[in-house]
């Protein structure tokens, strides 16, 4: 609908949420999936959203597409897509954009192709549906964007059914699905998940490539913060529904404020370390959505968690440099910070010498 | 790759689990194909040695990991269980060698039977092997509940979908270990799970490793993790162990393409490691026709003509570590030039 005219202009962010709020109605009261979400995409940015399981980062993204159950929602804030508000839309509404200007990956490429029809018809619905293409067009299409995935015989393999290609092809399949349209706005939501490294390596890269000459933004979720160093320009930290940190990728790397996030990626195992090593952990389990904690959700697994974090909310502030904020009383870097890990580490000494 | 030979096995005796020339095919409907998902591997585990076993999907190493449990029997070769062989065991028989042989699997929810209380089902084994009172039965559930960080109250009387993925988890690992088995098989053990909740639990095998003098099997396709658990690694490719070694060594110095390749597809959280293109072209072919010599040669950066026709044998290029490749990266002759590009 309105992809030609206002976000040619480059400071226009191409997705933009404000408070964005989507809870469910459960049994056992009202779950805060996503709680007050501000965000925004610039075209041609990719945006990795991270978080354990249950940090709301799948809903944020359904959220902004419009893809949520229609029973048993109750949706706040806005989005925005390309200066024009789509939050209030019905699906009906939304089918316009869906496709043609958003589409979206898949974790599991097996459960969301269609097993009982041939990949190449799953391909061309859509460009005959938004495209009005013939359906000798929309295979010429297809075909060539089988190529553009690099799926091998791409005229064969367009007359198979998913059950016949292996969980990379699939994958390709997906991806070739969303890009169909040419939509301006990719959701990939954790679209390697299922696979194996080596095939991850080569998805991710195709990705990535395809993103940077459609010149599209992508909103990339994964649990794995390898997959989105490599390959986002940005990182939003999400827990318990809400966005803890957020910074450029190098940044965020380099200069972690939000323990949480630290947390996260002490917890990679890596390559480096001799085998053995105690892994970093974090301690509990993500918030129940249904009653968060009082305070900093992240509080009772922080270890650096004083009174005033059970107490107060922290507001998601500035950091020295530009871009990056983060939600927290006592970030990595302050004085508290400090005094407590010196604490720490005196404690872990002892216990050694104990044992 | 993918190759054959055993000169990486230890003297017999010393180890709790030798495998020999395993094999493990299986009949596709009436076609006359077959898959050869193991074609002939050997390997042993010491005691108190944790063995990883990595590679991608269809490299057999699930299906390795069952032929030891014989689930199913394997189609030939040997499996020596502390000087027991397996193969030959009856039914009987063998129901008793998987007291001692134990398993963990990959998806914790869908393994724990989900209309059974938690305390029950870490109970079962224990019912079925009819050991001690009831009493002491109850006292050495919730010994073990208590070591994997479960609150046995909690368990008496909640079911399994009650408790999140990483606590399911450690139920399986409790449920595996109150009949006390000296080898346990954790197949990808920790891959349905968070980075954070899998490092807790890797935490927690580790330390129940050395509090029951345990043996692991640990298979997985993530690298990361195998390396930080394990003692030795064996890399598998299509039904065959290419490379075996010390954890540190192989990981540091791998010397098959098809191990150095595997590692370079990682990603590394660090946004300033330059993103290396595409590593591996292409899947691995299909176990039903798999390619002749090497079974790598054709995805190998450094395949010859050699490697198309002669199956590369197992050597030693440093003490502990093997390999099966005709050009390996370090330790052979006159490497073939690795394209880089």
């Amino acid at each position: 609908m309105s992809s030609a005219a206002p976000d040619r202009n480059e400071v226009e962010p191409l997705i933009e949420t404000v408070e964005l709020r989507t809870h469910f109605r459960t049994p056992r009261g009202i779950a805060r999936a996503v709680d007050g979400v501000t965000l925004q995409i610039r075209r041609g940015q990719s945006l990795g959203v991270v978080g354990e399981s249950g940090s709301g980062k799948t809903v944020l993204s359904r959220s902004i597409m419009g893809l949520l159950p229609r029973n048993g929602v109750i949706r706040e804030g806005s989005v925005r897509y390309g200066g024009e508000e789509i939050g209030n839309r019905t699906p009906k509404q939304m089918r316009s954009i869906w496709g043609r200007e958003m589409a979206m990956v898949f974790q599991d490429p097996m459960t969301s192709l269609n097993p009982v029809m041939k990949v190449g018809k799953q391909v061309t619905e859509s460009l005959r549906l938004h495209l009005g293409m013939s359906s000798s067009e929309a295979m010429a299409v297809a075909e060539k964007i089988f190529r553009d995935v690099r799926i091998p015989e791409p005229t064969r393999r367009l007359n198979q059914y998913p059950h016949e290609l292996s969980g990379g092809m699939r994958q390709r399949v997906m991806i070739a699905i969303a890009l169909a349209c040419g939509p301006n706005m990719l959701f990939a939501d954790e679209p390697t998940t299922a696979l194996d490294v080596t095939v991850q390596a080569q998805i991710l890269d195709l990705l990535s490539e395809q993103i940077r000459d459609r010149n599209m933004s992508m909103l990339l979720v994964t649990h794995n913060l390898g997959v989105v160093a490599g390959y986002t320009d940005e990182i939003a930290v999400m827990y318990g529904g809400k966005v803890v940190e957020r910074a450029p990728t190098k940044v965020l790397f380099s200069n972690v404020k939000m323990p949480y996030t630290e947390a996260l990626l002490q917890s990679i195992p890596r390559m480096n370390q001799p085998s053995h090593s105690r892994l970093a952990m974090i301690p509990g389990r993500p918030p129940d959505l249904v009653n968060p904690p009082t305070g900093c959700r992240f509080a009772p697994r922080c270890a650096y968690a004083r009174d005033v974090c059970v107490r107060e909310e922290p507001p998601l502030v500035q950091a020295e440099t530009p871009d990056h904020t983060f939600a927290c009383h006592f970030p990595v870097g302050s004085a508290e910070y400090h005094e407590r890990r010196v604490e720490l580490n005196r404690a872990s000494t002892t216990t050694a010498e104990v044992l | 790759m993918a190759g054959t030979g055993k000169a990486h096995l230890r003297p017999e005796g010393e180890a709790l689990l030798r495998v020999e020339d395993l094999v493990v095919e299986f009949r596709i409907g009436r076609t006359g194909l077959k898959v050869n998902a193991v074609s002939g591997i050997s390997f042993d585990v010491l005691r108190g040695e944790t063995l990883g076993i990595v590679g991608e999907s269809g490299c057999g190493k699930s299906t390795t990991g069952r032929a030891i449990m014989q689930l199913p029997r394997a189609t030939s070769g040997s499996v020596v269980f502390d000087g027991r062989e397996l193969t030959t065991l009856d039914k009987e028989e063998m129901r008793e060698v998987r007291t001692k042989v134990q398993m963990i699997f990959q998806d914790p929810i869908s393994s724990l039977n989900p209309r059974r209380k938690v305390r029950d089902i870490v109970m079962e084994p224990l019912n079925v092997w009819k050991r001690g009172s009831k009493d002491e039965q109850g006292a050495a559930v919730d010994k073990i509940l208590e070591e994997v960080g479960i609150d046995p109250k909690r368990a008496a009387e909640s079911l399994p979908h009650q408790f999140s993925g990483g606590q399911c988890q450690r139920i399986s690992i409790a449920r595996s270990l109150v009949l006390e088995p000296q080898l346990i098989i954790c197949d990808e053990p920790v891959s349905a799970l968070d980075v954070s909740v899998q490092a807790q639990v890797i935490n927690l095998l580790e330390e129940l490793k050395k509090a029951h003098g345990l043996t692991l099997i640990f298979i997985a396709h993530d690298l990361a993790v195998v390396k930080n658990i394990s003692d030795r690694v064996a890399v598998m490719y299509l039904g065959k162990i290419c490379e075996i070694g010390p954890s540190d060594g192989l990981y540091t110095k791998p010397a098959h393409p098809y191990t150095k390749l595997l590692l370079d597809s990682i990603p590394v959280p660090d946004p300033n490691v330059e993103t290396r293109k595409v590593v591996i072209e292409g899947e691995p072919p299909s176990p039903v026709n798999p390619p002749t010599g090497c079974r790598f040669n054709p995805r190998c950066p450094s395949a010859s003509d050699r490697c198309r026709s002669e199956e590369p044998t197992m050597r030693e290029i440093e003490p502990g570590h093997f390999v099966a490749c005709h050009h390996p990266l370090f330790g052979g002759d006159a490497p073939v030039t690795v394209r880089t590009d």
